[in-house]
C-alpha cells in the first residue's frame, strides 16, 4: 500500500488524524460540538465567511468541528484531499454526484450493488432528470460500451454487495480516464484498511460510515472523499466547478480553491442546499469507531474466512461466494485489490431455495436478523425477502440476490461459536 | 538551506513551509487584484487577517489602494523591506520577477497554484532564496495552523499537543 503520511502508518493515523487535542479546553477525547451556529467576530468576518474568503464556521448544516474531524480522519485514511460527511450512505451517493450531474446527463452504474442504491439511482434519480445506465460489474468492457457524450460519472462498489464479488478496479479506472469522467467507488465493504481506491486511480470514494467505520451499528452516516486529482479547471463538462458561480459573486471553484474545489463545493453548495448533514453526535460515535478499525477489520476478515470455509464443506450449502476462498472466481482479483482480506460480508446459497433461506434465519441463535452489515455482532439476511425485495426478479438475479441467497456479515465473536451456530441451524433444513 | 528540508519541488515538508510562514512578515504580492472576487484578493485579505503586511504590485491599478495599501506598478518600484514575493502572474514571467526579488533582498520566492518555472527557481535558489511553487500561502497557512481541517480537509498534521488558538 502506498504511504498515506510522510511519518506515520495507517493504525497511527486511524487513532490520531483529525483529532488533535481540543484547542479551547485541551480535552483529549475530541469534543461533541453540539451547536447549530457560531458567533461572528464582526460584520467583516461574517462577510469573509459567507464569501468563502476565510475558512470558518457559519452554521452546522455546512460545517461543524466534530463532523470536520471525522471528515479529516476519513480523508486521511483514504489518502484523499478532503471529505464531506453526510446523514447516511445514501446521502453520500447523491452528494457525490451532485457537483457532476445535471438534468439529461448520465451516470454509468454497476449492476452489483446494494439493492437500495439500484433503486435510488435507477428510479429516484429520474426525478432529477439524471439517467442511470447499468453496466455489468463482472464485464469492464460493458462500461466502455455505455459511455456517451452525456456521461458524467461512473459508479461502482469495489467489493460488491451482497458479497464475494470483486470489481476489476484498474480496468474500470482506465475506461473512466478514457471517457474523461470521474470514477466514484463505494468502498464501504472494504474500508480504507483493506483497500484505498485512490491508489488505483479512482477519483471519488463514498462510504456508508454506518458499517465497519463506526463499527457497532449505532450511528447512521456517510461520507464523500475527493482525491483532489480530477482536472475540473476549464472542464466544460462540469460547470458547477469550472464556471462562475452566481451566488458566490462569480467565483470559479476550480480556480479559487485548486484541488480543494470539489470538497469546498460539497460543503458550500451541496450540503447548504440539500441539507443532508451528519449530526455531531453521530460523527463523534464514528470517530471513536474508526480508532479501532484496524483491530476490528483483522478479526472480521479472519472470522469471515473461517465461516466461509466451514460453509463450503456443509452438505446443505449449494455454493459460497467469498473472494477469499480458492474456489471463488474472484480469488485472484481479491488478492490483487484486497491483500489483507476481503472483509466479512459474503453470501451463500442454501439447498431448498427461498423457504430454506427463511428457515435458516429463524434457526440461528447468534446471528441477528437485521438489514445492516459491518457490526461487531454477526448478522444474517435473506436479501430476496428484504433489502432486494423491491427489485424485479431479473434485477435480483443480476444483483446476486436470488431466492436461495443468504447474506452474512460476520462479527468479531469467537469463530468457533459462529460456526457451531450455523452448523446446528443448517442441520435443521 | 539544509538540503534535507527540500528534495524537489513536487513535495515540500511541513517544516519547510512552516518555517517560511513563520519567518516572513512583509509579502509583495505581484498580480494582486483590486477586484474582491478574484483569488489573489482573497489571499491578500486572508494574509492581512493573519498579521502579515501585504504590499500589492499590479501595473493596471498602480497608485490605487487595496486594503489600504498603495499599489506599486512593478516589483522594482517597491521601496520597502520585502521578505517574500508571492506571484500571481503567468509562469513565464518568473525569471524577471526573481531578478527583481533578488534586488529587493527577498528571502522567499513563492509561485501560486498551477505555476511552476524550474529555471526561475534555480536562479532564486542560487541567490540563496527559498522557493515554493504550485502552492497557495493562504491554504498552506490554514492547513498548518489548524483552520483547513475546519472544512474537512486532510491537513497531514498529527499532534498530541494543544494548539494555540
Amino acid at each position: 500500500m502506498r504511504k498515506l503520511h510522510p511519518n506515520y502508518g495507517f493504525n497511527t493515523l486511524a487513532v490520531h488524524s483529525g483529532t488533535a487535542p481540543d484547542p479551547a479546553t485541551g480535552a483529549r477525547t475530541f469534543p461533541i460540538y453540539q451547536t447549530a451556529s457560531y458567533v461572528f467576530d464582526d460584520a467583516d468576518h461574517a462577510a469573509s465567511l459567507f464569501n468563502l474568503q476565510s475558512p470558518g464556521f457559519i452554521y452546522s448544516r455546512l460545517t461543524n468541528p466534530t463532523v470536520a474531524a471525522l471528515e479529516e480522519k476519513l480523508a486521511t485514511l483514504e489518502g484523499g484531499r478532503g471529505g464531506t460527511a453526510t446523514s447516511s450512505g445514501h446521502a453520500a451517493e447523491t452528494l457525490a454526484l451532485f457537483p457532476l450531474m445535471s438534468p439529461g446527463m448520465e451516470v454509468i452504474v454497476a449492476d452489483k450493488l446494494y439493492g437500495g442504491t439500484i433503486n435510488l439511482m435507477g428510479k429516484s434519480y429520474q426525478k432529477f432528470g439524471w439517467k442511470a445506465i447499468f453496466a455489468d460489474t463482472e464485464d469492464p468492457e460493458s462500461f466502455r460500451r455505455a459511455v456517451t457524450d452525456k456521461t458524467r460519472a461512473i459508479f461502482i462498489e469495489n467489493l460488491a454487495n451482497p458479497g464475494g464479488i470483486v470489481a476489476d478496479l484498474e480496468a474500470i479506472v482506465k475506461i473512466a480516464n478514457e471517457a474523461g469522467v470521474p470514477l466514484v467507488v463505494d468502498n464501504t465493504l472494504a474500508t480504507p484498511f483493506l483497500s484505498q481506491p485512490f491508489e488505483w486511480g479512482a477519483d471519488l470514494v463514498v462510504h456508508s460510515t454506518t458499517k465497519y467505520l463506526s463499527g457497532q451499528g449505532n450511528a447512521v452516516g456517510g461520507v464523500v472523499i475527493d482525491s483532489g486529482k480530477f482536472p475540473w479547471l476549464g472542464n466544460s463538462k462540469y460547470p458547477s466547478l469550472s464556471a462562475p458561480s452566481a451566488e458566490y459573486n462569480g467565483l470559479i471553484f476550480a480556480e479559487t480553491f485548486g484541488d480543494l474545489a470539489y470538497t469546498m463545493y460539497s460543503h458550500a453548495v451541496s450540503l447548504r442546499d440539500l441539507g443532508c448533514t451528519q449530526s455531531p453526535m453521530n460523527a463523534w460515535i464514528t470517530l471513536n469507531g474508526v480508532e479501532t478499525l484496524p483491530l476490528r477489520m483483522e478479526r472480521h476478515c479472519s472470522n469471515g474466512l473461517a465461516v466461509a470455509e466451514f460453509l463450503e464443506k456443509h452438505q446443505n450449502v449449494e455454493w459460497v461466494s467469498h473472494a477469499g476462498l480458492k474456489s471463488s472466481p474472484y480469488y485472484k482479483l481479491g488478492k490483487k485489490y484486497f491483500p489483507n482480506g476481503t472483509g466479512s460480508l459474503f453470501a451463500f446459497g442454501v439447498k431448498g431455495g427461498y423457504e430454506s433461506g427463511l428457515k435458516l434465519l429463524e434457526s440461528v441463535e447468534l446471528f441477528s436478523h437485521v438489514a445492516n452489515l459491518g457490526d461487531t455482532r454477526s448478522l444474517i439476511l435473506h436479501p430476496a425477502s428484504t433489502t432486494h425485495r423491491q427489485l424485479t426478479e431479473e434485477q435480483r438475479i443480476s444483483a446476486s440476490a436470488g431466492p436461495e441467497v443468504v447474506r452474512l456479515s460476520v462479527g468479531i465473536e469467537c469463530a468457533e461459536d459462529l460456526i457451531a451456530d450455523l452448523d446446528q441451524a443448517l442441520n435443521k433444513l | 538551506m539544509p538540503a534535507s528540508l527540500i528534495t524537489n519541488h513536487d513535495n515540500y515538508s511541513d517544516r519547510y513551509i512552516r518555517d517560511i510562514l513563520r519567518s516572513v512578515r512583509n509579502i509583495a504580492m505581484v498580480g494582486a487584484s483590486s477586484n474582491w472576487k478574484r483569488p489573489s484578493n482573497f489571499v491578500m485579505k486572508y494574509l492581512i487577517q493573519k498579521g502579515y503586511r501585504v504590499i500589492p504590485v499590479n501595473k493596471n491599478v498602480a497608485g490605487e489602494q487595496i486594503y489600504n495599501e498603495p499599489v506599486y506598478p512593478d516589483l522594482s518600484a517597491v521601496k520597502e523591506t520585502v521578505d517574500m514575493v508571492d506571484m500571481f502572474r503567468p509562469a513565464k514571467e518568473a525569471p524577471q520577477l526573481v531578478e527583481d526579488a533578488i534586488k529587493l533582498g527577498a528571502k522567499v520566492f513563492w509561485m501560486q497554484f498551477e505555476l511552476r518555472n524550474d529555471k526561475a527557481a534555480k536562479i532564486a535558489e542560487d541567490a540563496g532564496m527559498k522557493v515554493v511553487m504550485n502552492r497557495c500561502p493562504k491554504i498552506e497557512y490554514a492547513r498548518l495552523f489548524g483552520e483547513l481541517g475546519w472544512n474537512g480537509f486532510n491537513t497531514g498534521v498529527i499532534s498530541v499537543k494543544r494548539r494555540r488558538i
